[in-house]
């Protein structure tokens, strides 16, 4: 019997009742071999492996002398795992540790309409308390998507946008998504950052330091980044794991949310702050009840 | 100063939810619980009422907790309830004598087919405003008392008290069997729109009428006294000590409330377990040519009684938790409208959710629910699009008698209720009907309804006025679908319905 058969594709129908012949062979230190298998996948997998079983991040040193391959693949790898959120560094040049978000894969996404019916009740408080349109948006298939919509309370035509996408580096809910949902980060890497009005941000370093902001704050803003008379504030939604799923927030003229200054009015950023607490404890986030 | 509250008290047919409201009716916080649903047999619906009322215990402390709130800071409680609904207790120990029959059950189909006999439908109709019905809760009564010879003598010594949700609810709040150390017992009430689903009550008088509880044989011993919707009736002793109960309001009357609906002309749609359509016709006891029922929308202390039409339907959301709980198509509700958005239609199948029978406008209780129209090309999404449909169809056809009641077609349709929250299915809707679907800014209208009549109760809020003031659109559907489409669809749901009734009334 040939071990490892090369360029042999296990999900190809074969014919016939063959059962599949388990085939182990190891061929390096860094792990099984699969027939058919694609090599760089294999030690992507086996770096995986080895910082998921370590307590510590550890650096690229001590990765490949453990699996025993070259610095410049090992570099290559980590970087790739790194790009797509799988592997994290708290800084440039420091060790390397498995992204949370690795552990969240098979997880279910929570489904749109399921997050609007959790919204429902706190959203319309957060419009009546605030006066202005509420929204809740979600970064769903690649977009930051309105997954509900309340209407203005003082009246005038007004169309559900549900279903519509927000801007992430401009508008206050996506830039709540943008600075707790890796998925939102990653989808505009390598994308223009375009400048819908003078006051958009567009430069990636201004943005990554209003992301920290916004960590640390637990509230985004925009004040005439989408539209220049426009102004949003926007909160992030929590599941029962603390993950942020959402973002929910108001939106309405400069003049209404903001004071003359053009500060955001700390009253509906409360307003904002407290809806986004409420519906996460729908979701389960420090709930026990 | 300490900021005053309102609270309302929701005991719905899936769950019961404790809601608290500021001076503006916005919701300050929100404590909710399921209970169980008992189907022992085809077409048996039960709740347990100890069950209920120890959820009642739990989410009332809780929405003031949540909410940071004490109980000094409530000035009033507001009651509503599911309707209809049938519970029979022991005066001494407070239990209940067995399961509560909800107002879904079917089991008096056969008891009420015999009793026609005796009784002239149109009499009851009459006296009532209601169809000799399943639905309602006199013949309910009558099934429980038959059933157990011991037990109408016990009601004749006042031993067994007989009440909707509301009584059971108010006498255990207001001190139940008062065992406890110098508590006095519990208050045994109902109001008016409570009292007008029993068939047991005179919509003239507004009284337990005797003849109707001599042809159900129905002890008068056990009923509760019937008091005015809005105005003090009594104060809390448990959980919470002190609150003053303001009102007690059958849940599709306190969403009519809720909407603002006040005056004569004005109308609501709730979509919930059932969906129910109410338009108030103000003091006038209106009869319906077109399978609608009469009912009691409110009243307060000396006033006279407002009066509602209503379109009763008894399956919409409980048929997404059918689809969710016995199919397992779905793992929450709100996931049907993202399994049914997956197609554009619903592939040529239609479902006639007659589970209860077929409630307004046909008032059958044999009908049963049928799946239609199958064909290899049909997948669960177009299924779940059938059951979106049948909600929007079954509003279709009350809302189609209430216009012919009326003489003057709706120009819009309000709605409210948790189902509102799938965008899919209020697009259907709208679709349905041809005229825009408006949802307000609460849409928790039943719990907001029974807040508003107790606020009011004890001058939380000084008028209605000031009520209508919070009334905002929070969204707006309009219609999108073509006029041929709409008829074809139409004619086929209603060849569905046919087909349903016509299922009913095989041979056995």
């Amino acid at each position: 019997m040939a071990l490892c058969p090369s360029g042999r594709d296990r999900t190809q129908p074969t014919g016939g009742a063959t059962t599949p012949v388990v085939r182990h062979c190891r061929t390096e230190r860094y792990g099984p071999a699969v027939p058919g298998s694609v090599q760089s996948v294999e030690r992507a997998a086996a770096i995986l492996r080895l910082l998921a079983e370590e307590d510590e991040p550890i650096g690229l040193a001590q990765i490949t002398s453990a699996l025993g391959l070259a610095k410049g693949t090992v570099h290559g790898i980590l970087r790739t795992l790194e790009d797509v959120g799988f592997v994290e560094q708290d800084q440039a040049g420091g060790p390397y540790r498995v992204a949370t978000e690795v552990f969240r894969l098979g997880w279910t996404k929570l489904d749109q309409n399921e997050l609007r019916s959790k919204a429902l009740n706190w959203t319309d408080a957060l419009a009546a308390r605030t006066g202005e349109s509420a929204r809740v948006a979600a970064f769903h298939a690649g977009r930051a998507e309105v997954a509900h919509h309340v209407f203005r309370a003082d009246g005038g035509t007004q169309v559900l946008v549900t279903g519509s996408v927000v801007p992430l580096h401009a508008s206050a809910l996506g830039k709540v998504l943008l600075a707790f949902d890796p998925g939102a980060v990653r989808s505009i890497a390598n994308q223009p950052l375009p400048a819908l009005t003078t006051g958009t941000i567009t430069d990636r370093i201004v943005l990554q330091r209003e992301l920290a902001e916004i960590r640390d704050l637990g509230w985004a803003g925009s004040v005439g980044e989408v539209e220049s008379d426009v102004a949003g504030i926007a909160a992030p939604i929590r599941d029962r794991g603390g993950y942020v799923v959402a973002a929910v927030g108001i939106e309405g003229s400069v003049e209404r949310l903001c004071d003359d200054r053009r500060r955001l009015r700390p009253a509906l950023i409360s307003h904002v702050v407290r809806a986004g607490r409420s519906i996460s404890r729908e979701l389960g986030h420090g709930r026990d009840l | 100063m300490t900021e005053k509250y309102v609270a309302a008290l929701d005991q719905g047919t899936t769950s019961t939810r404790c809601v608290l409201f500021d001076r503006q009716g916005r919701m300050v916080s929100i404590a909710q619980r399921e209970h169980h649903q008992y189907f022992p047999r085809p077409g048996w619906v039960e709740h347990d009422p100890a069950e209920i009322w120890s959820i009642v215990k739990r989410v009332v402390p809780q929405a003031l907790v949540d909410a940071g709130v004490d109980a000094g800071q409530v000035v009033g409680l507001g009651v509503t309830n599911q309707r209809e609904t049938t519970v029979v207790w022991n005066r001494q120990t407070g239990l209940p004598i067995g399961r509560a029959i909800v107002w879904q059950d079917t089991r008096t189909a056969e008891l009420l087919a015999g009793m026609s006999t005796g009784i002239d439908p149109a009499d009851v109709l009459a006296r009532t405003g209601l169809p000799m019905a399943t639905y309602f809760s006199g013949a309910k009564l009558k099934w429980m008392l038959d059933r157990d010879p011991q037990l109408r003598p016990a009601a004749e010594r006042g031993e067994l008290l007989f009440g909707t949700m509301d009584s059971w609810i108010v006498w255990n709040l207001t001190g139940g069997p008062g065992t406890g150390s110098g508590a006095s017992e519990g208050i045994h009430v109902t109001d008016v729109t409570n009292a007008s689903r029993t068939m047991l009550m005179n919509l003239e008088t507004l009284d337990w009428d005797d003849d109707l509880l001599a042809a159900f044989d129905i002890p008068r011993a056990m009923l509760p006294e019937i008091r005015p919707s809005i105005g003090r009736l009594g104060i809390t002793s448990d959980p919470l000590p002190g609150i003053p109960i303001g009102a007690v309001i059958g849940d599709q009357q306190a969403s009519l409330f809720g909407q603002t609906a006040f005056d004569a002309g004005e109308a609501k749609c709730t979509f919930g377990t059932g969906s129910f359509l109410l338009l108030n016709t103000g003091h006038e006891i209106v009869r319906s040519r077109h399978g609608l029922i009469t009912t009691v929308a409110h009243k307060v202390a000396d006033e006279p009684a407002f009066y509602a039409l209503e379109g009763s339907v008894a399956v919409a959301g409980g048929l997404v938790q059918w689809c969710r709980d016995n199919l397992g198509l779905i793992r929450s509700p709100a996931e049907i409208e993202t399994l049914a958005a997956g197609v554009p239609d619903n592939g040529g199948c239609y479902l006639v959710p007659a589970f209860s029978g077929l409630f307004a406008p046909h008032w059958d209780n044999r009908a049963q629910g049928i799946l239609v129209g199958l064909t290899s090309y049909v997948t669960k999404a177009h299924i779940a699009r059938a059951v979106l449909e049948a909600t929007a169809w079954q509003t279709r056809d009350v809302l189609d008698a209430m216009n012919a009641d009326a003489g003057i077609p709706a120009q819009s349709l309000a709605v409210d209720g948790g189902m509102t929250g799938d965008n899919l299915l209020m697009q259907l809707v709208a679709d349905a009907l041809d005229i825009p679907v408006v949802r307000p800014m609460m849409a928790e209208t039943v719990a907001l309804g029974a807040a508003y009549a107790a606020g009011l109760a004890v001058g939380y809020w000084p008028d209605r006025q000031v009520l209508r003031r919070h009334w905002q659109r929070a969204g707006e559907w309009r219609p999108q679908t073509d006029p041929q489409r709409r008829a074809a669809e139409l004619a086929s749901w209603r060849h569905a319905v046919a087909l349903a009734r016509a299922w009913g009334d095989r041979p056995s």
